[in-house]
């Protein structure tokens, strides 16, 4: 067992040394990796963060109904009657005017503006819950709702975020397959630089089986060397997103701020970080599995 | 401990390199393997780690039919051999300690052992002060030294040796059969392939001819 760790040891040093002794290639290979990682990377954290937004907007199916600024109190409690007694609907919620106006006050980025205002503009308004999510039966209740002489505009609110969330599949769905085409070129890449490094090794190899050396012994320094190339194109590919997320934040702050928000990109959990990682020198060690298994078998003493 | 029963060796394209050689050698012997260029003397000598298999016959080492082994089991065969060739084939991008070394790096010694014998099979074929120097900064026969010095680190039971004076003059040449000497001396099997006749004389130990791929004595 002692011997078994300490010719992991030497392998592992020996894989270390020629990493450090390739210097522009070793920087090249892991740069090539590292970019290439970076897209699905930086596109997987993107999306961590617009789906933060839209988890926090409605994407039940919902509807807004706004009432004429005419309209009674009394006949709007009655349309609220008549809209509880709809089996259609899970939960319906009055809003008044003046509550409206409050909520919008605390909104710090409409204050001044509300503050400015002699009167409140704003309507009564429904708040609906559809037990249905079919867009059909959502759009149906709407067509009748817009036909009350009480009412002045339905707005179907889950609309955009249910957009949205159906957008953000597709490009989860985008970032997978780059991911996976991605991986593959990561491990073509380990694969070429190893059988280079075996080509390069031969006469060692060579020796080595000579001597007595076991393919697995022969094989361990070229494992850990694709492993890695594999971790150094993980870490410059996080450095690349964490660069990129940090320009790309004070434009979103600025536009946030616009919006009353403090919202912010979120740079990758230590989590992901460590699972990007890992995940490059998993393909590294993939891509030296390969071709060592493909090449090693070729060189025999002669 | 090494026999030979009625190997025959063809390579693709059906030339015969070896033809029904039989023959034994028993611990502790020393024998040269004589013959011109291309009698079969380098087949033959590969025959016994398994580099070279038999078209037919048998090669068993220590009861060992070699020529039956796995890939495998290879490792383990070779590393009770002493190998030392003509080219030495060492590594010119390490020290010459680091080059004897290397033989070392599978076994099980422990580190200092290693070293403790590294450094003695150094001492052995005279090469300890220049274990920091390159292989490429000693002259022919210290290469061939040194080529020694790693084929017998790991204290093999038998040594063997594929023209291994092919390169150097007559002294050096000398020197390097005094060192297979003093290892057979000490119980160690030594086979050497050679077509150096006047070498051979020199010694007075048992020869097995070969001419055109087959035993003549």
């Amino acid at each position: 067992m002692r011997a078994w760790l300490r010719q992991h040891r030497q392998a592992f040093v020996s894989a270390l040394r020629k990493f450090a002794a390739q210097k522009s290639a070793a920087v090249l290979n892991a740069l090539v990796i590292g970019i290439a990682l970076s897209l699905p990377a930086g596109g997987y954290t993107l999306l961590a963060g617009l789906r933060g937004i839209a988890q926090g907007a409605t994407i039940e199916p919902q509807l807004s109904v706004f009432l004429k600024p005419e309209a009674k109190r009394a006949e709007a409690e009655a349309l609220g009657s008549k809209l509880k007694a709809d089996a259609r609907l899970r939960e319906v919620r009055f809003v008044p005017r003046e509550q409206a106006l409050k909520e919008l006050q605390a909104n710090p980025g409409l204050a001044d503006v509300v503050a400015a205002l002699n009167r409140n503009p704003l309507p009564d308004a429904f708040v609906l819950r559809l037990k249905s999510a079919e867009p059909e039966a959502l759009e149906a209740l709407a067509r009748e709702l817009r036909a009350q002489p009480l009412v002045a505009q339905v707005q179907a609110d889950a609309a955009w975020a249910r957009r949205l969330g159906a957008l953000a599949g597709i490009a989860r769905l985008a970032i997978a397959l780059l991911a996976a085409l991605l991986a593959f070129g990561l491990v073509a890449i380990t694969f070429n630089t190893i059988r280079l490094q075996i080509l390069t090794q031969r006469a060692e190899i060579e020796i080595s089986k000579l001597i007595g050396a076991t393919d697995a012994f022969i094989r361990r320094p070229f494992f850990y060397l694709g492993a890695l190339q594999g971790l150094a194109g993980g870490l410059v590919a996080l450095v690349i997103v964490g660069a990129s997320l940090a320009a790309l934040n004070v434009e979103v702050a600025d536009l946030a701020a616009s919006y009353g928000s403090t919202f912010r990109l979120a740079f990758p959990a230590p989590g992901d970080a460590v699972a990007i990682a890992a995940f490059s020198t998993v393909l590294g060690w993939l891509g030296a599995y390969l071709s060592v298994s493909r090449y090693l078998l070729e060189i025999e003493p002669q | 401990m090494i026999s030979f029963s009625a190997v025959t060796k063809r390579y693709p394209g059906g030339q015969a390199a070896l033809s029904g050689v039989s023959f034994g050698i028993e611990p502790g012997d020393f024998a040269f393997i004589a013959g011109h260029s291309g009698a079969g003397k380098s087949t033959l000598l590969r025959m016994i780690p398994a580099i070279v298999r038999p078209s037919a016959g048998a090669v068993l080492v220590n009861g060992q039919n070699v020529g039956s082994l796995k890939r495998a089991a290879l490792p383990y065969l070779r590393r009770n051999l002493g190998l030392v060739f003509q080219d030495q084939k060492l590594l010119y991008d390490r020290s010459v300690y680091d080059n004897v070394m290397l033989p070392l790096a599978f076994s099980e010694l422990g580190g200092r052992e290693a070293a403790g014998r590294a450094r003695a099979a150094l001492d052995k074929v005279g090469l300890l002060a220049r274990e920091k120097a390159n292989p490429i900064q000693l002259s022919g026969g210290e290469q061939q030294r040194l080529a020694i010095a790693r084929a017998v680190v790991n204290r093999p039971a038998i040594l063997i040796a594929d023209e291994p004076t092919a390169n150097l003059d007559a002294a050096s040449a000398a020197a390097i059969l005094e060192i297979f000497a003093s290892f057979n001396q000490v119980g160690v099997t030594v086979l050497v392939a050679t077509h150096d006749e006047a070498l051979i004389g020199r010694f007075a130990k048992r020869v097995l001819r070969l001419e055109h791929g087959g035993l003549v004595t």
